[in-house]
């Protein structure tokens, strides 16, 4: 069940950025009976490397991910970090 | 007040403001400790809200920050962002900066 959100998240990335790079890692068994995690939501780790990214703030990848995700964030998605780069910001370091 | 005004209020007479799972001595967030644990080591003296006791707050802050997660951290009436964009500013040595330049002049 927890592979499926995987999927659900990577499938709703790729489709909106197609991305250089994604990585998606499952937190939600760090976090499982702690407050938070309640709702039954997981914790989620996403690293997107993408040419969309150029010329954007931080602040508007982040948008732009949390827009791209829609829905999934509400229930599936209880925590959610984010590392947004451009190729051009990852080969730097 | 109505609730949106409320926010708008807390985030403008709040020059570093973060709205927070638990509060900053107990935080219930993972995400909420370590934004606010950056805001500390980064110098700022900053307010909070728990949000976890203010449902008002709690449910419509996404919609007026456009932002759906927590902790959301303001500064100088603008969100900057959530966790990971606080402690990214803060490795980069640029929270320590936006946060001195909002500390008003002693008189």
């Amino acid at each position: 069940m927890t592979g499926d959100r995987v999927e659900r998240i990577r499938a709703r990335l790729a489709d909106a950025f197609t991305p250089v790079s994604l990585e998606i890692i499952d937190d939600s068994h760090k976090h499982a009976g702690h407050e938070g995690a309640k709702s039954g939501g997981g914790h989620f780790r996403v690293m997107l490397v993408a040419n969309a990214f150029e010329g954007k703030s931080p602040l508007q990848r982040h948008r732009m991910i949390y827009a791209a995700l829609g829905k999934e964030l509400e229930g599936e998605i209880h925590a959610l970090s984010i590392k947004a780069y451009t190729p051009g910001e990852t080969s730097t370091g | 007040m109505e609730v949106m005004e409320r926010i708008r209020t807390l985030v403008n007479e709040n020059p570093v403001i973060i709205f927070m799972k638990g509060t900053p001595q107990f935080p219930m967030c993972g995400f909420s400790s370590r934004a606010s644990q950056a805001l500390k080591a980064a110098g700022a003296s900053f307010a909070y809200v728990n949000v976890l006791e203010d449902a008002d707050i709690y449910e419509n802050l996404p919609k007026f920050a456009d932002w759906p997660t927590y902790p959301q951290i303001y500064i100088n009436g603008e969100l900057i962002g959530g966790c990971d964009i606080t402690l990214e500013l803060y490795q980069k040595g640029e929270l320590q900066k936006m946060v001195q330049a909002t500390v008003p002049a002693k008189s």
